[in-house]
């Protein structure tokens, strides 16, 4: 947390400001019942109505000058707060931008998002709590206490005694039911999984007849959960008749001690009830300062939770390969592989081992192989989205450390599995890939993904509306687009990861041939389960298990690759192979 | 009202217990209420040096303790059975709620999100129990302090009584009009929140695509300018709602001075003592206190009341058709299966299924396909009598399901389902869901039959290792073998098969395959089929298209009537080759 304070730095006068003034509206609130105690003593005894006038306007002149400056403190602790707020996710969100994808994986969307959205208000919100109140109720507390002493040191000392009993009482309380709300937390978590896991899985549930079963545990759970509360909540409700019992016994107490210093003619009566006056304060203020230490601590554990991720290092792609052996370089190589190794941040094994080839311009390279054989990390190397561990990795001739990461992305065109589209118009996802596109161009791009029609057809035609997700588009549409998407950068390396599997086979051939006329011809990666997809292919990698099973053009795998055999028969039975040759 | 009516049974349970809270909340409101007053007459007893009453003040003082202790225990007492009401109400709703989902029809559930049904379990029945109840103990006790104060100020000075109640009012008409100032900036800020977090989400999600697309600069100068205009309306939003507290202040501060005022001066003219000024105002300074927890309570109570009403919405829902008292019990099954004259639709005006004759002999393999998305689990339902038919009938040896009992009939199917759903629990629970007392040999050995025992082992604690909900660390292929391995524990008579989805790669696909062809061996089995050779072998196959079942017969049957199963059956080959025509 104390490193997101940085974020207050250009609110230091508010920062300043706003407890300040909070303090006077305390000092003013504080001074009431020594005016209360004036027009008792002197007004009331002395028969003085002009003088009880005066007091009482001096009263609400207390009263609006409080006013004034407590309104002033909350317009600077909410300018601070909202400034901060504003701060921390400019930075949380311009750090995101910048993370490295080994660093995405680890910390997971949805953190991110919660660190955007709820920490940050709730750390925005503890901001704007301190400065109200962190210095005034203190503040009101021991002030009482000092006004307590200006009128009598003997009645006083039982202020220095309840006010650290009163906080043992209210910080005991606390720190008994914090965690056992932590607990009914858990509970009910575990009876929210129940719930959702009898819904999702109703199918397989009732299948097996389990219905019964599902209620006695969600009664059991349910009953658990009930217990937890109820003793949460016996523990949690003793706070106020506690604190209530204490602070009234106390000023009976104060009362005859009162009554002793009257009797002793050190205090008059007029500053007894000035003192009964001062113990309400306390206990009033107190409670509040307690719910703001909670609000504080859950503010400062969601500091911290940003924190955690803006500290994780900016991710510059640190490629360090040990052996930067010579590659003998061909003319018109592409892409090049050479004995590369993969192992993810914190894997025990490697997710690719020992891959090499060479990718030459304007070749059509296929790479096939299961679920998990590592095709999707082999074409994410080729953009240095992760580090590659070992060997090395050439491209256009250079090593591939000694691109800039724009440099590098900025000639490639990439469509994944997962088909996105971001809100706005169609124009301006195709112009994700160029922003200078001109319409012509992003037709062409449209025209080769075989995306030309989804745009005629809709109204407004490039202009048309995209909701959040592309969701008014369906899945074969939006693969489509988001090719075309990657095409408009006119790139020299196309890299399709699996992005036609929504595509039926007619659609799925003639964006190959589409892509196969392109003028300038990139080279292009076409990662698919399909065989179809791949096998007419220049060269064909078939990966098994992050190991480069074999390569070659389909005929030669057919032969001599028994990994691609058993994926090619598995797609085409051996028996109608008159079909598919 | 009709909620409240519904409601009633749940709380006239606990009455006792509600009795019991009223009445301690009574006792705790007027005795709190008593203590200033008793506090006020310990003053009178001290008017100055050698003029003070000690013994009246110990007796005072002494009632001021019992009191006070009477006070705080029933302030306690009363929490606890609050906790009671409001938990165990809280409990018995969820118990219903959840009890009434396993029984409601299919229908209901495929109808609604299943987010929402989670909501009104969970979060719907806390708010039922942080609003309904609580709400209305604090608006009783709410009551009658305000009650009660009235009585003790008018019955000590009715004039000053007069100068509270006129200027109370002003104070809840300044919250009320910040209240209603304030919302439109609280609507402002969250809609703007909504857009940032809209923008959030769908950016930090598909981080990797906007920084292979380099987009980093663009996307966060949209953010930015979201941020910015979040930073103005949020310190809007929070300086004028923080307005309420120092304003409300102001006016019982100005309440306070009335009373100061007026009641010096009726202390000068000898209308009441000191003693009496003295718990005047600490009458004024807790007086605002329960108007403005009452106007929070109605809105709880508002809430509260909505939540009730959509929880006991579920609650009562119809449930599925109970099963007739003289059901028969379908033991070993011989696996005739029958649909005659069958009727079905899920919408009544959109007819799916019409008059469909199927007869299936014990053993036979039915195969239904056609393309995705065409209704091929509207039969599963069927058969599972997860849906009722509309007309006709369907018989299991003979036998009207609708005359068996759910269970018997259900477990005499195993059912491999499309969607693995796997419960957060250890592999063992998961496998061992449909035979809870197979032992750990029976399921290693189901687990090797389904091909699964492989991956299995290799997990980190084998059998033991916990999955979680959505089966994370799992493969899509690996939950599929799981639920297989399920079945092949239970092996029920019948089978239906949902095969494998796209996302399976073909290998492993393969291996399910072996799996189910283990399976289906002297089983009737109905199979939803995407392969060819699975289809090819079926004794009956049923083509679907848009919901109704167009064509039925076998591979030669169909392929000779030239129909749409022909037309499918060659779309897989269309291209050959590979180059569109």
């Amino acid at each position: 947390m104390r490193r997101l304070l940085v974020y207050l730095k250009d609110y230091k006068k508010e920062c300043i400001l706003a407890p300040l003034f909070k303090m006077l509206e305390a000092i003013f609130e504080l001074f009431v019942p020594l005016v209360m105690a004036a027009i008792i003593d002197t007004g009331i005894k002395g028969n003085d109505i002009p003088y009880i006038m005066k007091m009482c306007a001096v009263m609400v002149l207390l009263g609006i000058v409080g006013l004034v400056c407590s309104v002033t403190a909350q317009y600077f602790s909410a300018k601070a707060a909202a400034g901060f707020g504003t701060g921390v996710r400019h930075a949380l969100f311009s750090h995101i931008q910048k993370l490295s994808f080994t660093n995405l994986d680890q910390l997971g969307t949805s953190a991110l998002i919660t660190r955007m959205t709820s920490d940050v208000n709730q750390a925005q919100s503890a901001v704007n709590m301190v400065l109200r109140l962190f210095l005034r109720s203190p503040f009101v507390v021991f002030g009482a206490m000092v006004m307590a002493f200006t009128i009598d040191v003997k009645s006083a000392v039982l202020f220095v005694i309840t006010i650290p009993l009163l906080s043992a009482v209210v910080t005991g309380v606390m720190c008994i039911s914090i965690p056992l709300y932590k607990k009914v937390q858990g509970k009910l978590d575990a009876v929210t999984l129940l719930t959702r896991e009898n819904l999702t899985g109703v199918r397989v549930i009732r299948a097996f007849h389990l219905e019964e079963e599902e209620k006695e545990k969600f009664k059991a759970g349910s009953q658990e959960l009930t217990t937890v509360q109820m003793f949460a909540g016996k523990i949690s409700g003793l706070m106020n008749p506690a604190t209530y019992a204490l602070i009234n016994g106390v000023t009976a107490y104060l009362i005859y001690v009162g009554a002793l210093q009257v009797d002793g003619g050190i205090i008059t009566q007029g500053e007894v009830v000035a003192l009964v006056n001062y113990m309400a304060q306390i206990l009033v203020e107190l409670i509040k300062f307690a719910n703001l230490i909670i609000t504080v601590t859950k503010g400062i554990a969601c500091g911290n939770r940003i924190q955690g991720v803006l500290e994780v290092p900016e991710g510059e792609r640190e490629i360090s390969c040990p052996d930067t052996e010579e590659i003998p370089e061909t003319k018109d190589e592409m892409v090049v592989f050479s004995h590369v190794g993969l192992t993810y941040q914190n894997a025990g094994a490697e997710a690719l081992t020992d891959i090499s080839f060479t990718a030459k311009k304007g070749e059509t390279i296929g790479i096939i192989g299961g679920t998990g054989s590592g095709k999707s990390s082999l074409v994410h190397l080729i953009l240095g989205f992760y580090p590659h561990t070992k060997g090395s990795i050439r491209i256009d001739g250079r090593e591939i450390a000694s691109y800039t990461k724009q440099e590098l992305r900025a000639q490639a065109g990439i469509v994944m599995q997962r088909p996105v589209l971001f809100a706005g118009t169609i124009r301006e996802n195709l112009c994700w890939g160029n922003q200078d596109a001109t319409d012509e161009e992003l037709y062409e791009a449209l025209k080769i993904a075989q995306a030309y029609e989804i745009v005629e057809k809709k109204e407004g035609g490039l202009s048309a509306g995209v909701s959040q997700n592309g969701k008014n588009f369906s899945g074969g549409q939006r693969q489509r687009l988001t090719i075309a998407r990657a095409l408009v950068r006119k790139p020299r390396i196309l890299i399709l990861d699996d992005a036609a599997s929504a595509l039926d086979y007619a659609t799925d051939a003639a964006l190959r041939h589409a892509i196969a006329e392109m003028k300038e011809q990139p080279t292009v990666f076409i990662v698919s389960q399909r065989a179809s997809s791949i096998q007419h292919a220049d060269k064909i990698l078939v990966l098994d298990d992050g190991e480069l099973a074999g390569a070659g053009t389909h005929g030669e795998l057919l032969k001599n690759c028994k990994v691609y055999q058993e994926i090619y028969y598995s797609q085409y039975p051996q028996k109608s192979g008159g079909h598919a040759e | 009202m009709k909620v409240l009516k519904k409601l009633f049974p749940y709380i006239k349970k606990y009455s006792f217990f509600i009795i019991a809270s009223l009445l301690f909340a009574a006792v705790s409101a007027v005795l709190s209420l008593y203590v200033p007053v008793l506090t006020g007459r310990a003053v009178d007893c001290i008017i100055k040096v050698n003029d003070v009453d000690f013994s009246r003040i110990f007796e005072i003082i002494r009632q001021m303790i019992v009191i006070v202790l009477i006070t705080a225990v029933s302030q306690w007492l009363m929490n606890i059975c609050n906790n009671r009401i409001t938990y165990q109400i809280v409990r018995d709703l969820r118990n219903d709620a959840f009890a009434r989902i396993e029984i409601l029809p299919l229908k209901y559930l495929d109808a609604h999100s299943h987010g929402e049904l989670v909501s009104r379990v969970i979060a719907d029945a806390d708010q039922v129990a942080d609003g309904l109840l609580m709400g209305f103990t604090q608006l009783f006790t709410g009551i009658i302090t305000i009650l009660g104060t009235l009585v003790f100020m008018v019955s000590i000075q009715y004039k000053i009584a007069l100068v509270v109640i006129c200027i109370t009012p002003v104070s809840l008409f300044v919250a009320a009009f910040i209240a209603k100032k304030t919302f439109s900036m609280f609507k402002l800020q969250s809609e703007t929140r909504g857009e940032q977090t809209a923008l959030v989400e769908e950016m930090v999600a598909n981080q990797k695509i906007v920084q292979a697309f380099g987009q980093e600069e663009k996307v966060l100068k949209k953010f930015d300018e979201i941020n910015g205009r979040l930073e103005s309306c949020s310190l809007k939003a929070t300086f004028f709602s923080s307005l309420t507290n120092p304003c409300t202040r102001f006016v019982n501060s100005l309440v306070y001075t009335g009373v100061g005022v007026f009641g010096a001066v009726f202390a000068v003219t000898g209308g009441i003592s000191v003693g009496q000024l003295a718990s005047f105002l600490s009458y004024a300074n807790q007086y605002t206190k329960p108007f403005n927890e009452i106007s929070g309570v109605v809105t709880e109570l508002q809430n509260a009341l909505a939540c009730a009403g959509r929880i006991l919405e579920l609650v009562n829902e119809t449930p599925q058709v109970p099963e007739d008292a003289d059901a028969v019990v379908l033991e070993h099954a011989g696996g005739n299966v029958s649909l005659e004259n069958v009727d079905f639709s899920y919408y009544k005006d959109q007819h799916l299924i019409e008059n469909f004759h199927l007869t299936v002999k014990p053993g036979q393999r039915v195969a239904i396909v056609g393309p995705t998305g065409c209704g091929k689990t509207t039969l599963i339902n069927l058969l599972m009598r997860f849906y009722d038919v509309d007309g006709g009938s369907i018989r299991v040896d003979g036998e009207d399901i609708r005359h068996i009992t759910r269970k018997s009939l259900r477990t005499s199917y195993g059912m491999v389902l499309q969607e693995t759903w796997l419960r957060q629990g250890t592999i063992l629970d998961n496998i061992r869901m449909g035979v809870k007392d197979a032992s750990r040999e029976e399921i290693i050995e189901a687990a090797k039959a389904s091909s699964a025992h492989g991956f299995i082992k290799r997990l980190p604690d084998g059998y033991d290792t916990v999955v979680t909900e959505e089966g994370s660390g799992l493969s899509q292929g690996q939950k599929q073998l799981l639920c297989i391995a399920r079945v092949m524990l239970s092996l029920p008579p019948m089978l239906i098969l949902d095969e494998a989805t796209s996302s399976i790669d073909t290998r492993t696909e393969l291996k399910i395959q072996n799996a189910f062809a283990k399976m289906m061996k002297g089983r009737t089995s109905f199979i939803v089929a995407h392969r060819l050779s699975t289809i090819k072998e079926a004794d009956i196959i049923l083509v679907m298209k848009d919901g109704h079942i167009i064509e039925q017969g076998n591979h030669k049957t169909l392929l000779a009537k030239n129909g749409f199963y022909a037309t499918l059956y060659n779309s897989q080959f269309v291209y050959p080759s590979g180059i569109p025509v």
